[in-house]
């Protein structure tokens, strides 16, 4: 038995199965953050004082792992591009850089999280620390949800370009379009707690 | 007309060149959504046994304030009921887990997870659904998001008691049960996150060729504007735990405000969140979640209906759009839960008025399932009986929501009996009735033999006797003012007094009720194994294509012998100047 549009287009969607269903995900991950964004919105609003991000955070490293993460998001998309060019060892580099970066991004984040742990700095201090922690630590599970997929289809996934690789590179587009939101948030929670 | 007796008979031959995976890939961790449909099925109807259980306990207490509970008394443990007697915390965890069981594990899971599984990749002509792992996970998050919520029974301090809202800042500071409350809840929220986007798919990608939009039946609209509501009302439910969760283990402040006080004692946190926060991100899925408990019930008796009265849905046309803005509306009226917040008169008001305009769609849909009887041959089969019980008692429930929805009439009326009265009316009258409907109607689709009609009609007129003697005298003790959730039923209460007779009726109308689902319990089990052999794949003389293009039970790999091309609407009964009183979507020429 096979699926219909598994990994060709429906004509009158325009897409196959596995693409609408990331967009369904995505959607419902807006959902997750907006609300949890709403959060922020009416807690802070409601806050007698709001500490600026910055004056507790560290915006330097913060800005570095924003450069890391969008850096990341490029290499995603160089290594769809490399299937699409029919260059898997070309794929094999990019999607090894993209992991990588996330490894990167991971690091630095634990060094952010380290030195507040260090001024005793937990999220019970205070609102703010407990929205900072809790956005955060939230994006950070994504991060290493969408490095499992990566890693998944760098090494053992990847044998699958030898026997259906179109099937293969669907599949690298639509981790990609996860990864790229995972990106997407940072961008928003980089500007919400570092600088406002 | 040729259907389903040709499409029945290639069904050997193509299955046999199938390789057939061992039991527990088969039965336990099946990609079928046949199978996940009937695990589903029988995982959720366990559940609402168990949740009608706890409110029958719950009912001798209120039947019988302090007397211990008999037979089972001395089995619910010397911590929730020294010497039989239900203790007050106990009573909350009752309150708390039926609600929870009812809806999250029950309701919605039969509603979406069975008969959206079982029935939706038939309709549209598809082999299985568009994601069969992922419906595999689904149904495998199920499980465990369940078996948490059962055993957190056994934490110290028993299952959460704050009432299935989990309104803080008591729910912040409750007991364990609560914490694996809200873990469960991750659970169930992952498992109808991966569903929806499943169902969603499957339905836009996977119809037959020649099914377009307004061919779909009513059943697959109803199941795809809730899995919408599903997808996009949930996260705001898993933001919300997650805050709740970091509230109780790492300290922080979400819900709780400065200054709280803790049986005189300051509790000693930061403070500064806010307790409202949770009611507005509760809401916002649990109002959606009310269309989610509702529209697959008026998609299952949509189909029943247009089969007994031999004669298209009335207005099936407005049907969808109704559908359609309903459930964008649902998500806009989410705060006439929470009039009496003190969220000001201007927020009030658009909420009232949001809910008075998604009371339309509601209205029209009920309507054209009304205008739907007028004029048909009808069969009384005991499903239609189910569905046609469903219509008035759907009925009762949405009107006695609208004074709810205003808010000057929600103040005496907020959190009495009244609102239980009126919810219940929705739910159980509503929906459980359309979800036995359902089970009767597709029962041979899935087994192959009839469910028995003497033994159904019982049941049907056991049920909704008994639902009413249960549900309406609620309306009469919420009019007196009696609060929801007394421990004593209102014994304590002056103004309580002239009705509180009513609490006997209502216990043992329950109790009654639960005597009349054996004649069901009994059907079940025969007819799997002795019911009547049904020779024609195509039952109840159906137009949609799980009937007339499947076998019954359907081709175990693919559904379909032969991949069905639709040519018609969904309900093409007595069509003039036809040859045959119906026409399936599948055959081309006129009769």
């Amino acid at each position: 038995m096979e699926i219909p549009y598994n990994v060709t287009v429906r004509p009158d969607t325009g897409l196959y199965n596995a693409k609408l269903g990331i967009w369904l995900f995505l959607a419902s991950e807006v959902m997750l953050f907006g609300a949890l964004f709403s959060s922020y919105i009416l807690l802070r609003v409601a806050a007698p004082e709001w500490p600026m991000g910055h004056t507790i955070l560290n915006v330097p490293l913060a800005t570095l792992n924003t450069l890391v993460l969008i850096s990341s998001s490029i290499t995603m998309v160089m290594s769809w591009a490399a299937l699409k060019m029919k260059k898997f060892s070309a794929f094999k580099m990019w999607m090894g850089l993209t992991f990588l970066l996330g490894v990167g991004f991971l690091i630095i984040k634990s060094f952010e999280y380290g030195a507040k742990f260090a001024h005793h700095l937990y999220p019970s201090e205070n609102t703010f620390m407990a929205i900072y922690f809790t956005l955060t630590g939230l994006h950070g599970l994504h991060v290493i949800g969408g490095m499992i997929v990566n890693g998944y289809l760098w090494g053992p996934g990847s044998k699958m370009w030898k026997t259906e690789p179109e099937r293969f590179t669907n599949r690298v587009e639509v981790a990609g379009l996860y990864w790229h939101f995972v990106d997407l948030v940072w961008i928003f929670l980089f500007p919400v707690l570092y600088l406002l | 007309m040729s259907n389903s007796a040709d499409a029945a008979a290639p069904y050997h031959v193509t299955h046999a060149g199938h390789h057939e995976p061992g039991f527990w890939q088969k039965y336990v961790f099946s990609q079928d959504h046949k199978i996940i449909g009937v695990q589903y099925a029988v995982t959720s109807l366990l559940f609402l046994f168990f949740g009608f259980c706890l409110m029958m306990i719950m009912r001798w207490q209120l039947a019988f304030p302090g007397r211990p509970v008999p037979l089972i008394g001395s089995l619910l443990g010397e911590a929730s009921a020294p010497g039989g007697i239900l203790s007050p915390e106990f009573y909350n965890s009752l309150g708390a887990m039926h609600g929870t069981i009812m809806v999250f594990l029950g309701v919605v899971p039969l509603a979406v997870g069975a008969f959206g599984n079982y029935v939706v990749p038939l309709q549209i002509g598809a082999p299985d659904m568009a994601f069969p792992k992922l419906n595999m996970m689904s149904y495998w998050l199920y499980v465990p998001g369940g078996l948490i919520m059962l055993a957190s029974f056994f934490a110290p301090g028993g299952a959460a008691n704050s009432g299935w809202t989990a309104y803080p800042p008591l729910s912040d500071i409750a007991t364990t049960g609560q914490t694996m409350w809200l873990l469960g809840m991750v659970f169930l929220i992952s498992s109808s996150l991966l569903g929806s986007v499943n169902f969603i798919t499957t339905i836009l990608q996977l119809r037959a060729k020649g099914l377009t939009f307004m061919r779909l039946p009513f059943f697959v609209w109803a199941q795809l504007v809730t899995a919408f509501l599903l997808l996009l009302a949930f996260p705001p439910l898993e933001a919300a735990g997650v805050l709740q969760l970091m509230d109780r283990l790492a300290g922080t402040s979400f819900f709780l405000p400065s200054g709280l006080v803790v049986a005189g004692q300051a509790l000693g946190v930061s403070g500064g969140g806010s307790p409202l926060l949770w009611q507005h991100l509760f809401w916002f899925l649990a109002h959606p979640e009310v269309y989610v408990l509702i529209l697959p019930a008026l998609g299952i008796v949509a189909e029943i209906i247009a089969n007994n009265t031999r004669k298209p849905l009335f207005g099936y046309r407005s049907m969808v759009y109704a559908t359609i803005f309903l459930g964008f509306m649902s998500f806009l009226v989410w705060a006439h839960h929470m009039f009496l917040t003190g969220m000001g008169t201007a927020i009030n008001t658009f909420f009232q008025t949001t809910t008075m305009i998604i009371s339309i769609p509601s209205v029209i849909i009920l309507s054209a399932l009304f205008l739907s009887l007028w004029g048909g041959s009808i069969r009384f089969t005991t499903p239609m009986l189910f569905a046609l019980g469903f219509l008035p008692m759907f009925g009762i429930g949405g009107l006695t929501g609208l004074p709810l929805g205003l808010s000057a009439t929600d103040i005496p009326l907020h959190d009495t009996y009244y609102v239980i009265g009126h919810f219940h009316y929705v739910v159980a009258p509503g929906t459980i009735l359309a979800l036995f409907a359902g089970i009767y109607y597709w029962f041979p689709k899935v087994t192959g033999r009839k469910m028995n009609d003497r033994l159904g009609k019982m049941h049907f007129w056991g049920t909704i006797i008994f639902m009413n003697v249960v549900f309406m005298p609620m309306f009469i003790q919420g009019l007196a003012g009696v609060s929801r959730r007394l421990y004593d039923g209102g014994a304590q209460y002056a103004h309580a007094a002239p009705v509180l007779e009513w609490n006997l009726v209502m216990s043992i109308g329950a109790w009654m009720l639960a005597v009349a689902q054996i004649p069901f319990v009994v059907n079940f089990f025969r007819s799997i194994w002795k019911g009547e052999r049904v020779t024609d794949g195509n039952t109840w003389s159906a137009t949609t294509l799980e009937w007339s293009a499947a076998p019954s039970p359907p081709v175990a790999h693919g559904n379909f012998a032969v991949v069905p091309t639709v040519y018609r609407g969904p309900y093409e009964y007595s069509v003039p100047g036809a040859s045959a009183g119906f026409i399936p979507q599948n055959v081309q020429e006129k009769g």
